[in-house]
């Protein structure tokens, strides 16, 4: 953050983390096929760190379990996340930071699609066409810088 | 032997050598050497200033006594010259200068006893006008190369009389310098340049930035580097220079403001230790001017970091900035700064207090916390502006998790200020009234934190009034014994706990009977809670009695007798300093608990035996080791001490179904505990009540009828069929053989048990116990069995009978040894044993490696590496799971002989993936994810293509490990990853 440079939301809203999720015994028997759930997906996305507070999107509200939807035998995955402001300028790279994790988190065969909350961001439908295109996608992750910051979002924290 | 009235014939060169030469007959002879150098001085100075010869013909001439044998010759002559440049240095010409110091710079090399007039001829040197340029820098340098630590700064010494010109010289002397021991150097002459009080003059910025251009530190030392330079060892050398003097404030603390906006995090830190050092010199006049921007820049930091250390470092700074404003002596003129500087905090953070679910609340009030802890001035400003309000707040809102944010604030205000009495006493009331009130709400949290705001409310001295405490045990007590919440009993006890230490009359008084009172109802969770927390002794002693006769009560259920019991136990742990204690637990405790024990089991309770039997035998831990021994000097080995008592009643009671020591005695006489009647096992498990009893004694007691009870035993282990009952006999046998002394007969009995009883005192029979296993791994129906679990026996630590805690006879590094006796005997049974008794081989290698110290594994590994590979390719599941689990630990940090076989280990660490067994899977993806901080590059794309499959796993927690270890994958060789 160098001079001049001010967070656009420096004192956001916290919220409060959900626990580990409770290992159940019949995730622990070898025989029982556990289907993908929505928990699982949120469990995925949580833990992804802001692009500008030392925070995660959970923490910020941003990913709600509430606003993740999958569909395990349809191979789809469905999810909103909602920027802290309606001018969050960020709301690109979250985007992107949850879209590529979880492409490299679930099987090929998921369809994975990421938008904004509706009505929650000034410039939402160019955002979710972005996001939405594969290509534009692609072709972000081939820029170096981009990358980087996409990879310090998805790296676990260390203090 | 006046010089003059030589002949006139010898010209003037002569004359000076026949002069020098008598000089250099007078240094041999040394004989009156002060008086004589200083004629010659004169003679020699009047030659130079006349004009007569020159400074190089003197030199010239001198020849002989600076090119002597002798150091201490060499030393006179140089100290003539000296002390002849001394006078004569104005008259020196540039070329003269230039020779001269070529010719010093040369002695600096000689014998250290030349070295001082070599220095003062230096010192000279550096008098001339027409110094040539570079020559300071030259001259330095070469003192710099060539002298040592302890010489350079005596030289410095010499030196200060040339104040700011030798700063200056040293100031370009050091310029552009690169070598991190030449700049550590540098920069101890420079801290001795301020500390010694050389006056630094027009030079000071000069010396700062000189100094000042490395901050902040940018060094990580070479991979080989010999001479073992730190980064922080130069960050600690310039911090010292730079926070030296105060007279370089007007410089540093702009460069700090500078560097706090930096991206990088360690310049942050470093800028960030070094304001807070720097102020601890500075009086207000130097801070003055830039506290604006420095509390702009602390604040920054502290809102916006993701850093802890960061954080941490810039509330370090706050308060030492605090402390240096509040520390200065204000004039009548000055303004009141710290008043200045507290009001940029308040105006900047009181309001965020006010927004409790908001991320600003807790930086803002770390930042006041910090500014609070500096002084008792700053802290009672700040907590004259900041609690009213917050006390307001916490009334007006309804929320309980807003409430519970201000009551934790309001608790690290009072922990902040716990060095300034009387700050609080204003707000006593208040806060009481809050806290009591969070006490009666109907909310966990709140509650618990409102424990800890007492606590710290008490500890402050003189804050609370004998009343208020009272009211605050009233709300304790009626909290203990309705709150159903295990966490807020437990902070309540907590509380409790602290607040007997300090008023432990009031306690006592107040909240031990009702305690006690109800007890009888069947709280007994919670008091057990307070008398395990309780730490003041007395009020231990006034509880413990209690719980006996709970004990005898029936009405309570398994749950509340073990949690009786573990009181007891902590009850003992904190007692056991008194042989009075030590002599009731023997006397009456004991026999209490076993006579339970023997009622429950012919009863055919279960459950309660466990807890009971647990209890003795960490009672009897704890017990031995202090108090006991001490038992034992006063009583000098009589056989009637406590312990011996309980050993011998123990024993008796077993093998001769002896009750007569037992409480409420209404037991059938003659009971054959050792014996299995039946299917029955309820009375035959006792037998581990017996390995507490008799296991834990130190080697010195006898154990009576030890023989009896040997058989007894190893005939109970043989026959029983009840496992807790034949492996607790197992292991009271062990841990009595294992204290026999040595020589006595043992009979050979296969049982792993026994074998590690004698392996852990390096017993000679072991190694046919052993040979005795390894002769079962051949054996098709025994071998998976025996070599699994036996060996991982022998190899674990035991956490009941053979420790260290219950006197067993443990030798150091047992275990290494038997490895490194055994591994050719495994290895040579592997390669002999046919195709399908290998397993066996390869599962008892396993189970040995996997409790080797990993110091250990890594030596033992390069041999071991292949049959452990070979042991991931076989089909067994388990042995691939105690392989990968032996695995995973060197894979933090792996030898190297492991990265030349990556290729072999990531292929079947990939092949793993689709075992049936899914802690197969998981296992070997932990392996995989610790992998990639290998140098595995070439993998990546395979093993990213690999890890797809198990991504779509059907078990949840594979799916998860597959997941981290495919993010790990990712970020190898990635911008922003690894």
């Amino acid at each position: 953050m160098s001079e001049g440079t001010r967070l656009e939301n420096a004192n956001p809203v916290i919220f409060q983390r959900s626990g580990d999720r409770v290992q159940t015994a019949s995730e622990e028997d070898e025989d029982v096929h556990d289907p993908i759930d929505d928990r699982e997906i949120f469990d995925l996305i949580r833990s992804i760190n802001d692009p500008e507070h030392p925070l995660s999107l959970e923490e910020l509200n941003v990913v709600e379990q509430v606003r993740v939807k999958v569909n395990d035998a349809e191979s789809t995955v469905g999810i909103e996340f909602t920027p802290t402001i309606p001018h969050c300028s960020m709301a690109t790279l979250i985007g992107l930071s949850i879209k590529v994790k979880l492409l490299r988190s679930l099987p090929d065969r998921f369809k994975i699609d990421v938008c904004i909350t509706p009505g929650t961001h000034a410039s939402e439908e160019a955002v979710n066409k972005q996001l939405a295109d594969k290509e534009r996608v692609a072709a972000a992750l081939e820029n170096a810088s981009l990358l980087e910051v996409v990879n310090q979002c998805l790296s676990t924290r260390s203090i | 032997m006046n010089p003059v009235a030589l002949p006139l014939n010898y010209n003037l060169v002569q004359l000076l050598e026949l002069r020098a030469c008598v000089f250099l007959h007078c240094c041999s002879s040394s004989l009156h050497f002060t008086k004589l150098i200083c004629l010659f001085v004169c003679l020699f100075c009047s030659g130079v200033k006349d004009g007569k010869f020159t400074v190089l013909q003197l030199v010239e001439a001198l020849g002989s006594s600076l090119t002597s044998s002798q150091p201490h010759t060499r030393a006179r002559g140089v100290l003539l010259l000296s002390e002849v440049l001394q006078e004569c240095y104005r008259d020196l010409t540039e070329r003269e200068v230039e020779v001269l110091i070529a010719f010093y710079e040369n002695r600096l090399k000689d014998h250290y006893v030349v070295t001082p007039p070599v220095l003062k001829g230096l010192k000279e040197l550096t008098k001339c006008t027409n110094l040539p340029p570079g020559s300071a820098v030259s001259m330095l340098r070469s003192v710099f190369q060539d002298i040592h630590v302890q010489v350079r700064l005596s030289y410095c010494c010499t030196f200060k009389g040339l104040g700011a010109d030798f700063v200056f010289g040293f100031v370009q002397s050091m310029d552009g310098e690169r070598d991190p021991r030449n700049l550590l150097l540098a920069f101890q002459i420079a801290k001795n340049l301020i500390h010694r009080g050389y006056e630094l003059g027009k030079f000071t910025e000069e010396l700062f930035e000189v100094t000042s251009c490395y901050f902040p530190i940018d060094f990580s030392p070479p991979p080989n580097d010999p001479h073992g330079i730190t980064r922080e060892e130069l960050v600690q050398a310039l911090r010292a220079v730079l926070t030296g003097t105060p007279n370089f404030a007007e410089f540093l603390l702009p460069l700090l403001i500078e560097k706090l906006d930096s991206d990088v995090q360690s310049a942050k830190l470093d800028s960030l230790q070094t304001l807070a050092a720097c102020v601890s010199q500075y009086e207000h006049k130097h801070v003055a001017e830039f506290l604006q921007g420095l509390w702009t820049a602390v604040r920054r930091e502290v809102f916006q970091t993701s850093s802890e250390r960061i954080e941490s470092a810039g509330l370090a700074a706050l308060t030492a900035l605090t402390s240096c404003l509040s520390r200065s002596v204000l004039s009548s003129d000055s303004e009141d700064s710290l008043s200045t500087f507290l009001d940029f905090i308040l105006t900047d953070c009181k309001h965020h207090l006010c927004e409790p679910d908001l991320k600003l609340v807790w930086p803002s009030a770390k930042l006041l916390q910090a500014a609070c802890s500096a002084s008792t001035s700053a802290s009672h400003i700040i907590t004259a502006a900041v609690m009213p309000s917050l006390l307001e707040q916490y009334n007006n809102r309804a929320q309980c998790s807003h409430r519970r944010t201000l009551l934790e604030v309001v608790q690290r205000f009072i922990h902040s200020v716990k060095n300034y009495e009387s700050v609080f006493l204003a707000f006593r009331e208040s806060l009481c009234g809050v806290v009591f009130s969070a006490l009666s709400e109907n909310n966990s949290s709140l509650q618990i934190t409102a424990t800890s705001v007492l606590t710290s409310l008490a500890q402050q001295a003189g804050l609370l009034l004998e009343s208020d405490i009272e009211l605050a045990l009233d709300h304790l007590t009626r909290l203990l014994l309705i709150e159903e919440d295990d966490r807020v009993s437990l902070a309540v006890a907590e509380c409790a706990g602290a607040l007997a230490q300090l008023h432990p009359a009031l306690v006592i008084s107040k909240l031990i009977p009702r305690l006690k009172n109800e007890m009888y109802t069947g709280k007994l969770l919670k008091i057990s809670c307070i008398l395990g927390t309780g730490t003041h002794t007395s009020s231990v002693y006034v509880t413990w009695p209690s719980c006996l006769v709970l004990l005898s009560y029936e009405i309570f259920s398994v749950d509340e007798v073990v949690l009786t019991c573990r009181s007891l136990q902590r009850i003992a742990e904190q007692v056991q300093d008194t042989e009075e204690a030590g002599r009731c637990f023997h006397n009456i405790i004991i026999p209490h608990l076993l006579s339970l024990a023997l009622q429950a089991a012919l009863q055919g309770e279960k459950g309660s035996v466990k807890g009971l039997t647990s209890f003795i035998l960490r009672h009897q831990n704890s017990f031995n080791l202090n108090l006991l021994s001490i038992t034992y000097e006063l009583t000098d080995f009589h056989p009637l001490s406590p312990e011996a008592t309980t050993a011998s009643r123990a024993v008796s009671l077993f093998l001769d179904g002896d009750v007569s020591f037992l409480p409420d005695n209404s037991f059938p006489s003659h009971m054959q505990l050792l014996k299995q009647e039946g299917d029955s096992w309820s009375l035959s498990r006792l037998v581990c009540l017996l390995m507490g009893s008799v296991c834990s004694l130190p080697r010195s007691v006898e154990v009576p009828q030890i023989d009896k009870l040997l058989s007894a035993l190893e005939e109970m282990s043989c026959t029983c069929s009840h496992p807790l009952s034949y492996t607790s006999a197992a292991k009271c046998f062990a841990g009595l053989v294992n204290k026999k002394p040595q020589g006595d007969s043992l009979d050979s009995c296969a049982c792993p048990q026994v074998s590690k009883a004698l392996l852990l005192r390096y017993h000679p029979l072991f190694t046919t116990l052993t040979d005795k296993l390894f002769s079962l791994l051949d054996d098709a129906g025994l071998g998976p069995m025996a070599a699994a679990d036996g060996f991982s026996l022998l190899m674990s630590d035991s956490t009941d009978v053979l420790n260290r805690a219950c006197h067993a006879d443990v030798r150091i590094m047992y275990r290494q040894r038997f490895f490194s006796e055994n591994k050719a005997k495994l290895v040579q049974g592997f390669n002999a044993a046919p195709q399908e008794k290998k397993p066996n081989y390869l599962k008892a290698l396993s189970n040995i490696v996997n409790k080797l110290p990993k110091q250990v594994q890594v030596t033992e590994l390069p041999a071991l590496l292949s049959l452990l590979l070979e042991a991931l390719s076989g089909p067994d599941q388990d042995i691939h799971l105690t392989t990968l689990s032996c695995l995973e630990p060197v894979l933090v940090n792996p030898p190297q002989v492991l990265i030349q076989q990556l290729e072999a280990l990531v292929n079947r660490l990939l092949a793993l993936l689709c075992s049936p067994a899914m802690s197969v899977r998981i296992a070997s993806l932990s392996c995989i994810s610790a992998l990639s901080y290998f140098p595995v590059l070439p993998f990546r794309a395979r093993v990213l293509r690999a890890l797809a499959k198990p991504l779509d796993d059907k078990k949840r927690l594979v799916r998860r490990e597959a997941v981290q270890a495919r993010a790990q994958w990712f970020l190898l060789g990635s911008p922003g990853g690894r």
